[in-house]
């Protein structure tokens, strides 16, 4: 095992894939030259050339849609859309094309893509600073996967990128300097699979992305009051694997989701609708749901600081939930 | 109609080839299915049988049949949704297609697509696209993975006037011509979008001037004239084919009907519908076919009635055809691995 960082466990996920597979390419903004506007591609397209590197223009609707010809023509196309919030440019393409094509067609196409796009933030106010996981978890015909960790990210981008289907990869800016426990062993993680990262018995903690972090931070120091956190990372959004969270709910009867989007019609709502519905009589109490306050991001630090649910916030709701 | 020339495009020599009795009787054939087929197609409406949009080809037949006259087998054709004319024109059942439009599970996209999401890939045809300008890219990046497999292949992509005012249009065309890609892009200026004039939505009316953005070759020509259309896909798909990047024609034709059932057509007038069919591409055809002596009327009448036949056929089909089954609702959404 090395410590790797979340991006440099991307990097080698592409890398790999790419030497695997004469097929994969990679394409979009400042992706070969410039190295990555995140660095996450640094050294591909030296190593790869401008035939499978591809910089393209600013038009992320026709990065996306040449990523979905590309891969119906039999091409393994990775577009990376620089970050989540352009992908709204591209969304006609993802939506109406990505999604839509292998059942519009009665299943005659199909179209391997994978998209990566970082969500995240970092005093860049109110355009760049958004994550829409649940819009695109909302679609029928695509995959959301979203990694908290750089073993998962490696392993999940590497699946991705073999997979049939198009795959919405979603990182985090404010995860790619953050390292983990990578293992030099080629492998691969499956899609649709929920991950269990911290066993415990009072109380679920459903999470993904950089809330992960939070949470496991979160968890430790309710340890020390005796309060012992289940903590599952969804890494899949769409399709859903509720089957630990149910497992887990069984046992602690207490839930929490915690997200980094607007709770308003998020992952969370989703969520807590499934378990309320299906395990009602196993719940003590109403799912509670932390998550991005509902204005706008401001660019102000002290006024960004406010917008999500710190550890001091995620411990004090699930103290109050043992009240 | 005036044959025009893109800016920084050679002097293109227009092959004003030895139109064959061959060639012309597949011509005028596939135009007069096409015709037929929509007018069924059409009737069926009429009778409740067929649902949602219905976009006919009647009056811009010469553009796919030409088109496609000129184009090799195994290049990729992507199209708008007013798509009836492409398949045909390619070759594919026209039973296939009428059962597409009745929602039947023998349809071309299994009754999920209709009218509008034709596809047979097996022809390489990817399919018919409803929003308007979407597909472009796709057929930018379809041309990606032939340039990237070094195939001898091109990609045609086929979409109208109101199109050519679409973002994707213009960020999709311009990575064409960045990467000099094998694509051909056919414009169908039929005057209209839904009922919007040329005039009235694009500041630049001749649609070919368009090109000079990518700095790309492009030519106007009468969509109308089958033989014309055949000329000219020919020369710049061979152009595409031979690594001169992508290539831009703007054929200028006329749409009889209505945008889609059900259009009041206030945007103009009945005697201007009327003009246009003095140019009418099957009769042209005929004529010309007639005066060279490449066919008889007798010829022509037989052909005719053949088609009517085979439209039969298709109509008996549809409407035997199976819907599909309930379980086939959840079928296709996602590739099981
Ligand atoms: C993005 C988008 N906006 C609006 C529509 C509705 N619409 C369907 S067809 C059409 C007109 C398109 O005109 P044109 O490109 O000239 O093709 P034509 O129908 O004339 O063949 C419009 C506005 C749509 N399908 N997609
Ligand atoms: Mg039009």
């Amino acid at each position: 095992m090395a410590q790797k960082s979340y991006r440099d466990a991307i990097r080698e996920a592409l890398r790999e894939e790419m030497h695997r597979d004469e097929r994969v390419l990679i394409l979009g903004e400042e992706v070969g030259v410039w190295g990555g506007t995140y660095a996450v591609t640094r050294g591909l397209h030296q190593e790869f050339g401008d035939r499978r590197v591809k910089d393209t223009p600013i038009a992320e609707s026709a990065i996306v849609g040449t990523a979905v010809g590309a891969a119906m023509g039999g091409l393994r196309p990775v577009a990376e859309v620089m970050t989540i919030n352009f992908t709204l440019v591209a969304m006609d393409q993802i939506v109406n094309n990505a999604a839509k094509i292998h059942y519009m067609f009665g299943g005659q196409a199909k179209v391997p893509l994978v998209i990566r796009t970082p969500a995240g933030w970092g005093q860049l106010a109110a355009t760049h600073s958004q994550t829409f996981e649940a819009w695109f978890a909302s679609l029928p015909g695509l995959i959301v996967v979203m990694p908290a960790t750089p073993y998962d990210a490696k392993g999940l981008l590497k699946t991705a990128i073999r997979s049939e289907n198009p795959v919405m990869f979603i990182e985090h800016a404010r995860l790619y300097g953050v390292r983990g426990e990578v293992t030099d062993e080629e492998y691969i993680l499956p899609i649709g699979v929920s991950d269990l990262k911290r066993a415990g018995q009072n109380i679920t903690i459903v999470t993904y992305s950089r809330m992960l972090h939070v949470a496991l931070t979160a968890a430790e120091q309710l340890s020390q009051d005796g309060i012992e956190c289940e903590v599952i990372d969804l890494r899949t959004l769409r399709p859903l694997d509720m089957a630990p969270v149910y497992e887990s709910v069984k046992k602690t009867h207490r839930m929490v989701v915690l997200e980094e989007d607007w709770v308003t019609c998020g992952m969370g709502a989703e969520i807590a609708a499934r378990v309320s519905h299906d395990l009602f009589d196993e719940l003590d109490m109403p799912v509670e749901r932390l998550g991005q306050v509902e204005v706008p991001m401001p660019y102000a630090k002290n006024l960004e600081a406010l917008m999500f649910p710190t550890q001091e916030q995620v411990v004090g709701k699930i103290k109050g939930m043992f009240a | 109609m005036a044959a025009g020339l893109g800016v920084n495009v050679p002097e293109s020599e227009k092959t004003k080839s030895g139109l064959t009795a061959v060639e012309a009787l597949d011509w005028f054939k596939k135009m007069s299915l096409i015709r037929r087929f929509e007018e069924r197609a059409e009737e069926a409406y009429g009778q409740g049988k067929i649902g949602g949009f219905l976009h006919l080809y009647i009056g811009e037949e010469a553009i796919a049949v030409g088109a496609l006259a000129a184009l090799h087998e195994d290049d990729d054709v992507v199209t708008h949704y007013r798509d009836h004319g492409y398949v045909l024109a390619r070759g594919v059942d026209p039973k296939r297609v009428m059962a597409e439009l009745y929602g039947k599970s023998t349809g071309l996209s299994k009754g999920k697509g209709g009218s509008m999401h034709m596809a047979d890939l097996k022809r390489r045809l990817w399919g018919g696209y409803a929003v308007v300008g979407g597909h472009i890219p796709l057929a930018v990046g379809l041309a990606l993975a032939v340039q990237y497999n070094k195939e001898p292949r091109i990609v045609a992509c086929f979409f109208g006037d109101g199109a050519t005012n679409t973002g994707a249009f213009y960020t999709g065309l311009n990575i064409a011509a960045v990467w000099k890609l094998p694509l051909v892009v056919i414009v169908e200026n039929n005057h209209y979008g839904m009922g919007t004039a040329v005039a009235r939505s694009s500041a630049l009316t001749d649609l070919y001037k368009k090109a000079c953005v990518f700095n790309m070759p492009a030519l106007q020509i009468d969509g109308n004239d089958v033989v014309e259309v055949r000329d000219a896909v020919r020369e710049v798909a061979d152009r595409a084919r031979s690594g001169g990047g992508p290539q831009f024609i703007e054929a200028v034709t006329y749409r009889y009907r209505g945008h889609s059932m059900g259009d009041p057509q206030r945007y103009r007038t009945k005697a201007e519908v009327e003009a246009a069919k003095g140019s009418d591409p099957i009769m042209r055809c005929q004529q010309r076919m007639l005066s060279r002596g490449l066919a008889t009327e007798a010829d022509l009448k037989q052909i005719v009635s053949q088609i009517e036949v085979e439209l039969d056929e298709a109509v008996r089909f549809a409407e035997t055809s199976p819907l599909p089954e309930p379980r086939d609702l959840y079928a296709d959404v996602l590739i099981a691995e």
